[in-house]
């Protein structure tokens, strides 16, 4: 029988890990993830999971240890956040080519500077392009469901790429919550057979050189170098349809269903729309009820998975409004607006729409995004609808 | 000794756009960028096979009564000379291009 606990998110993504049954986890602590790693050694010690824990001594080796280990044949698990993620940049950026499916949460944290060891996504924004999937849980369960999730999708032959399962430091990581555990038997069956390294491996019955030097500017380097961009950029588009099949399939065995890459809230005949990711979500529904309540035509679109970037499903949902405000919850500096915000008006490209968009930055540095916050995102989108768009972003929490 | 080279690894299965794994060397012509080249004295060689232990590349190639590298690969290192116990290698500097 499933059993209900309640518990934190970081303990949540630990009896998710002990659910996927991977053969080693390599960990180094940092915060908000350090009791991620604290519940996953103790697991180890009382013999709850039966993987093989590698204390190292960065994350630099924590990332490159999964690699031999993934390609040795192994199911593996790690996590970090910030200032550790910025360190295991390297083998960081040299995972996904060699499409290895390691699964990796992302507890976000701000970046500094200033020091900050609070909540904030601009590690995870900041490393988007990589070539890792990337989830954003918006609840302690969903964390829990999204990391077995992670694996199936990873593992699936026609993806074959490592997945982040992120989520709001502080928020979730320490947020208190109702959380069901289900039964090994299901997520066994839901999981199948590991698919770790039927591709590349370190394996004396398969000699084969791993990542050989490929390149340069004659010979057959250069197109077998595009060949391989080309196969990932393909991996990550069929990950689209793998991601909406494998949640489909895990509310059949758990009874809980997710938007799988985005999820649309009270858009029919929404004028206008704002859109969140992660933990803020909540508080962002709970405005659009208050202001729905008051005559308001508003809706909410929250992204799930923003890699690979669910543009049809987006266009879909965009197609009819007049005006959208973004809500990020980290900066991208070059372009004096959130990340999320350059990516939505480059989807309306597609829809042949040149619409207000408004860009909102939130939440950073551990600061509350709360229901009156949004309203006020919800009033000034609502004046976007007739035009008047501000210059620049709105930073939520500047008066606070 | 064992033989030096297992069959390689059959790679037909696995689709050619995935990711970058090679069985054989042909992507990269290595000896391209030899400014020097080791040349094996026989009389010297005792087929010991340290130089094909040390190879960075892997380009030793086994002969009746010595070994010797394989010149599309080697890239002039020189480790083999290096480490010969018989001395048996000498890097000779390459003049013609």
């Amino acid at each position: 029988m499933a059993r209900t606990i309640v518990c934190d998110g970081n303990e949540a993504a630990a009896w998710g890990v002990v659910l996927s049954r991977p053969d080693m986890v390599a960990v180094y602590p940092i915060t908000p993830q350090s009791s991620l790693a604290e519940y996953i050694s103790q697991f180890v010690a009382d013999g709850i999971i039966q993987a093989d824990l590698m204390d190292v001594e960065g994350e630099h080796s924590v990332l490159s240890v999964l690699q031999g280990a993934c390609l040795a044949g192994a199911r593996t698990f790690t996590a970090s956040s910030g200032q550790g993620l910025a360190f295991m940049f390297e083998p960081y950026f040299r995972t996904p080519p060699l499409r290895l499916p390691i699964v990796m949460c992302i507890v976000t944290r701000d970046g500094i500077t200033p020091q900050c060891v609070w909540g904030g996504q601009q590690d995870a924004m900041t490393v988007r392009e990589a070539g890792w999937v990337h989830m954003y849980c918006e609840t302690n369960q969903e964390i829990l469901d999204t990391v077995i999730m992670a694996y199936k999708i990873a593992e699936n032959r026609e993806v074959m790429l490592p997945v982040n399962v992120n989520y709001d430091g502080n928020y979730l990581s320490y947020g208190v919550e109702r959380v069901e555990i289900p039964d090994q038997e299901k997520v066994d069956a839901f999981l199948g057979e590991k698919n770790t390294n039927w591709h590349a491996a370190l394996d004396p019955d398969r000699p084969m050189g791993v990542d050989p030097l490929t390149g340069g500017a004659g010979g057959l380097g250069p197109a077998l170098f595009v060949r391989y961009r080309k196969g990932l950029c393909k991996g990550m588009q069929n990950a689209l349809g793998v991601i909406a099949e494998v949640h489909k399939e895990w509310e059949k065995i758990s009874g809980r269903s997710y938007a799988p890459l985005i999820e649309e809230y009270r858009l029919e005949d929404a004028d206008y729309v704002i859109m969140t990711i992660g933990s803020m979500t909540g508080a962002g529904k709970d405005a659009v009820d208050a202001a729905r309540e008051g005559g308001e035509r508003v809706g909410l679109v929250k992204i799930k998975t923003f890699r690979p970037f669910p543009l049809q499903a987006l266009c879909e949902a965009l197609r009819e409004v007049k005006a959208v405000g973004i809500v990020d919850r980290s900066v991208s500096f070059g372009w004096n607006a959130g990340p999320m915000y350059q990516e939505v008006i480059s989807a309306l490209y597609f829809l042949n729409k040149h619409i207000p968009a408004v860009s909102f930055i939130g939440g950073l540095a551990g600061a509350d995004i709360t229901v009156d916050h949004f309203s006020r995102v919800i009033e000034i989108t609502s004046r976007a609808v007739q035009g008047e768009v501000p210059s620049g972003p709105i930073w939520v929490n500047e008066e606070d | 000794m064992r033989h030096q080279a297992r069959k390689p690894f059959d790679q037909s299965t696995i689709p050619n756009d995935l990711c970058p794994i090679a069985t054989e060397y042909s992507v990269l012509r290595t000896g391209d960028w030899r400014a020097e080249r080791p040349v094996v004295d026989r009389s010297k060689c005792v087929k010991c096979a340290t130089c094909w232990l040390y190879c960075p590349t892997q380009c030793i190639v086994e002969k009746p009564t010595w070994f010797e590298a394989d010149l599309e690969i080697c890239k002039g290192c020189g480790v083999c000379a290096q480490e010969c116990p018989h001395h048996a290698i000498i890097m000779v500097e390459e003049l013609e291009g």
